[in-house]
């Protein structure tokens, strides 16, 4: 087994050092002594990631096909029938469809606004750090305080975000309308997503050579089309990385916000399939649904990166 | 702002508390567990206790504990809060599957038939008192505390622990403002409503429309809320009754006072609702009988308590409302030696006492007769009126369908009313449909549970 350096694929900017030596030099290459070795090395790795990951999966598959007691007394094999009365529920139809939506709306914005952010920050000469560090330290809020502020922003008695839509004749009731409920809850997604987004743009920006942003400046007057045609595509293998991230954010890390927001009460409030699980699952102590629930949840990521990666990476010229 | 808005509702009320409580209330329970563990005597047999109280009630809990270690030597009682009521049961269930189960789990009201049907996880705890030597007699308990946590003979299964009732605050003010009298029934509010609405006030707000305006719409008239007699009798083939006539009328009563301004809603949250009333906004709130000590603090306003009205013409007396809150349960697979300590600490609990101690230390009712003559004698309710409030409500007589409900998966059939709740007073259903839809998805969901226990 040869020793190979992690793949710079994913943070081209961060590895412009120059590359270990030890990667194929020939013949010179580095062997570990003993076979058992590496697996040895892997074995921690590896067993953290049977444990977490391999076992409750599996026991998910198997406990979807039952439906099962809750303490585990009873428990009665229904075949396929948890997922049949899952996809035909009208309800779980809607979840998924505001989940879809939730997810393009949070990954759109919170990917452009960061990206904008960072091109004007990139471009900001005096007093840059101060900009920078306030754009970035919200990313330091944690996501349950982050939705807590949110709702604060939105509460219906006291929130200033709800004076303000007043004036616009805007009747905000997040709690009680579902779409104000779900225009709060992308807000504050996106909100908490944006600093993330932004560092990793901003370093993306500064690491296009100045020389090929001097040649464009020649060639081109239009700083949005040199935007555009240039740094843009350099900028692909960032943006790849971030969409992937921001995806499994809004479908998953969103939670913390979703539970704060709907306050333990989804009501007719939006959801997310994620959150749905835990509904039936740990309030509901609905194992068998919950778990077909997940099973489902899991098939839609394996498929949506399998197609990340065949289908969009493709198009990326990784320098 | 947020946390010190909602911490008092959170100490007082039967509900959940928030997120942002229980992470606070978390850190301070684990620094209890271990204060009391290393306190605990190392010959004692040691219980433990978990529960999903928060904030002022989760330092009663451990309150209590501590004077049970105190008032003898051979057991040693470590409560160790959960989260939420939800997540006390999640733990107890998940715990128990991998043999790990504490010998005391509180559960909810919402999550009695879940436990209860699960027979083989619990002991019933008038056998595990009457085992361990105890006396114990039902008629010790007041009326509507008796059944709800009983199996369809009447065997006490939990330990009634922390019960409540919904009652109806007045904001004097309000009303003395508009010149009118508190309202016993729906029929009364009616009368009044324009007159409190003149007055610059919302008339009413309430703060959990399943648990006041359905559930115990159902016990406070007398109706049946569920087929095998609400559900006590077996899990086969169980019906909820959400689309009886008198219940269809009550909401679309709530829709139109809503349209007419005289019913403020403002969503599923609890505090969300009470909040207008606090801030002197709102002349009647349906709230918790527990909610009065928290209030106590809030209220801009003079405020007293009365009965949840009920509707004249739908039954002319009015019988007493089915018991809210929580209950603790003996968990099975203990040692003899551990469940005499249990059985110690229920009997322990129901001394007067400890009882007259809870319900002023909580603002939860007093549970038994005797420790509510003890309160009364004291005086405590001349200082305290709106306290008295709903141990006179449970004391209400008894009907036919009153005694409590034993429905499976019903905090998801919950969820489900909160839904089309919602959506009646968005404006996005009708009250007709949103019952029909309710009673579809929880009779699915009924009959799911069925087949869990094959």
């Amino acid at each position: 087994m040869a020793y190979v350096a992690p793949s710079p694929r994913f943070l081209p900017w961060l590895t412009r050092k120059p590359r270990p030596k030890v990667v194929a030099e020939g013949d010179k290459r580095v062997q570990f002594s003993s076979p058992v070795l590496p697996y040895l090395f892997l074995a921690p790795q590896l067993a953290v990631i049977f444990i977490f990951f391999y076992w409750p999966s599996v026991q998910a598959v198997s406990s979807s096909f039952y439906i099962e007691d809750p303490f585990g007394f009873g428990s009665t094999f229904v075949g396929m029938s948890n997922y049949t009365d899952v996809l035909t529920s009208a309800q779980y139809r809607g979840i998924a469809l505001f989940t879809v939506v939730f997810t393009a709306l949070v990954t759109l914005f919170s990917l452009s606004i960061g990206l904008l952010l960072a091109v004007k920050a990139d471009a900001v000469i005096r007093g840059s750090s101060a900009y920078k560090t306030m754009l970035i330290s919200v990313y330091a809020i944690a996501a349950p305080v982050a939705a807590l502020i949110g709702m604060m922003f939105f509460d219906q008695h006291i929130g200033p975000f709800v004076e303000v839509a007043s004036w616009f004749g805007w009747d905000m009731r997040v709690g009680l309308s579902y779409f104000d409920t779900a225009f709060a809850m992308i807000v504050v997604a996106v909100w908490k997503q944006v600093p993330y987004n932004f560092i990793f743009f901003l370093s993306g920006l500064q690491s296009v050579p100045v020389s090929v942003r001097e040649a464009a400046a020649i060639d081109c007057k239009s700083g949005f089309r040199r935007f555009w045609t240039v740094t843009l595509p350099l900028l692909a293998p960032t943006a790849f990385f971030l969409l992937i991230i921001n995806v499994t954010y809004s479908l998953f890390d969103t939670f913390g916000i979703i539970d704060v927001m709907v306050k333990d009460k989804a009501a007719n409030n939006p959801i997310t399939l994620v959150y749905k699980v835990y509904e039936d699952g740990f309030r509901g102590n609905d194992l068998g649904s919950s778990s077909a629930q997940s099973v489902i949840l899991m098939i839609v990521v394996f498929v949506l990166t399998i197609f990340q990666f065949r289908f969009v990476e493709r198009r990326i010229h990784y320098t | 702002m947020v946390v010190s808005r909602t911490l008092p509702i959170g100490l007082l009320t039967d509900q959940p508390v928030g997120r942002d409580q229980v992470m606070i209330k978390k850190f301070s329970m684990a620094a209890l567990a271990v204060t009391f563990s290393a306190t605990s005597s190392l010959a004692a047999t040691n219980i433990t206790w978990w529960h999903g109280m928060g904030g002022r009630n989760g330092e009663v809990i451990n309150e209590i504990s501590q004077k049970f270690n105190e008032s003898q030597t051979e057991c040693a009682l470590t409560p160790v809060s959960k989260g939420t009521y939800e997540e006390a049961l999640a733990s107890g269930i998940a715990a128990f599957r991998s043999g790990e189960q504490p010998n005391i789990l509180q559960v909810f009201d919402a999550g009695a038939a879940t436990i209860i049907n699960a027979k083989g996880a619990t002991v019933a705890a008038e056998d595990l008192i009457k085992d361990a030597g105890y006396d114990f007699n039902r008629d010790d308990f007041i009326e509507g505390v008796r059944y709800f946590y009983a199996d369809s003979d009447g065997k006490f299964v939990g330990m009634p622990f922390n019960s409540s009732a919904p009652i109806m605050y007045i904001n004097d003010e309000a009303l003395k403002k508009a010149g009118v009298e508190a309202p016993k029934t729906w029929e009364e509010f009616e009368e009044i409503a324009p007159k409190l609405k003149e007055a610059g006030y919302i008339p009413l707000v309430q703060s959990q429309l399943t648990w006041e305006f359905t559930e115990n719409f159902f016990s406070r008239h007398n109706l049946q809320f569920a087929s095998n007699n609400n559900g006590y009798d077996s899990v086969i083939d169980t019906t909820i009754n959400v689309t009886d006539p008198n219940h269809v009328m009550m909401y679309q009563k709530l829709k139109d006072w809503h349209d007419n301004g005289y019913f403020g809603y403002y969503g599923a949250g609890w505090s969300d609702n009470q909040k207008p009333f606090e801030e002197n906004k709102v002349a009647l709130w349906i709230g918790s009988s527990g909610s009065f000590g928290g209030l106590q603090k809030t209220a801009q306003m003079p405020f007293s308590a009365t009965f949840l009205p009920y509707w004249k013409s739908v039954n002319p007396e009015g019988v007493h409302t089915f018991i809210g809150g929580a209950a603790l349960f003996a968990m099975s697979g203990k040692s003899e030696a551990e469940n005499k300590c249990t059985a110690s600490f229920f009997h322990f609990l129901t001394s007067p006492e400890i009882q007259k101690f809870y319900h002023q230390a909580t603002g939860y009712v007093a549970i038994t007769e005797a420790a509510y003559e003890l309160a009364k004698e004291e005086g405590y309710y001349k200082e305290k009126p709106a306290a008295e409030v709903g141990i006179q409500q449970l004391q209400l007589p008894s009907g036919e369908w009153n005694k409590g409900y034993r429905l499976g998966f019903y905090p998801q059939i919950r969820t489900i009313m909160e839904r089309e709740y919602n959506r009646i007073f968005a404006g996005e259903t009708s009250v007709k449909d949103a019952m029909e839809t309710i009673k579809k998805e929880g009779d699915e969901l009924l009959a799911r549970f069925a087949k869990t226990a094959g």
